[in-house]
């Protein structure tokens, strides 16, 4: 069922180790349809998160490995990872 | 037409050079970028650098921007290939090679290459420091005008 298949959160680079997580599969939380209720929602887990999502312009997305917009979808069984900007090269 | 690597390993660059130029007399000019690990930030030594990305997306987000500069120039092949882990001073992280007919064409879409590596691939630099401390490296304004200066989208 796609609809009960969780939600696969990944942590990158500094937001990884401000939350102590790299990964984690949650049941999609009620009333999350997009990139920026699941940033809002992740804001109100705890204070590690809030202060780890307290400025949404550090923190980039991608869902399903590619680069995610606050207003991209997300459903049950996507990939959503959360990282800062890039300080590749 | 890309060569596309993630890798632990150093490369070796003539022999890159060498790969995508063997048996080809239709290429008339070879684009080269090699960044390398420096041994101070800010005057404050380093002792080493440690470079974490996401496999699997970096592969794809690598692939994205060689079809893009496809798109952009007339390009004869190229090869972009990164390190990852722990990289010392004086150390290689990052290859890009753009072969095409004339040198235009192959220096500017190296400049791009690495321009667009730095802001749209997933990799992130943390410094360790001779002293001790560490810090991940902090997105530079410069970093990102400098891949906004080609234009298009992520």
């Amino acid at each position: 069922m796609a609809a009960s298949a969780p939600l696969r959160l990944l942590y990158f680079a500094g937001l990884r180790e401000r939350l102590g997580t790299a990964e984690e599969a949650i049941a999609l939380p009620e009333g999350i349809a997009t990139v920026g209720d699941l940033m809002a929602w992740q804001r109100g887990r705890g204070p590690a998160h809030a202060a780890a999502f307290a400025e949404p312009a550090r923190v980039r997305c991608a869902v399903n490995q590619d680069f995610a917009p606050p207003d991209a979808p997300v459903g049950a069984g996507d990939e959503v990872a959360f990282f800062p900007p890039m300080t590749g090269g | 037409m890309a060569t596309i690597r993630v890798q632990q390993a150093d490369f070796d660059i003539g022999a890159e050079v060498a790969a995508l130029t063997a048996g080809r007399t239709d290429i008339g000019g070879i684009g080269c970028f090699v960044g390398t690990v420096r041994a101070s930030t800010a005057g404050r030594p380093i002792a080493a650098m440690t470079l974490e990305h996401y496999p699997g997306m970096t592969e794809r987000a690598m692939a994205r921007i060689a079809d893009e500069a496809a798109r952009r120039w007339s390009l004869l092949g190229c090869t972009l290939i990164h390190r990852v882990g722990r990289l010392e001073p004086g150390e290689n992280i990052v290859l890009v090679v753009a072969v095409a007919a004339h040198r235009q064409a192959a220096l500017d879409a190296t400049a791009f290459f690495i321009d667009w590596l730095k802001t749209r691939a997933p990799f992130w630099k943390k410094e360790i420091f001779a002293d001790g401390g560490e810090a991940w490296v902090a997105a530079r304004e410069s970093d990102e005008d400098a891949a906004a200066r080609w234009g298009g989208g992520a």
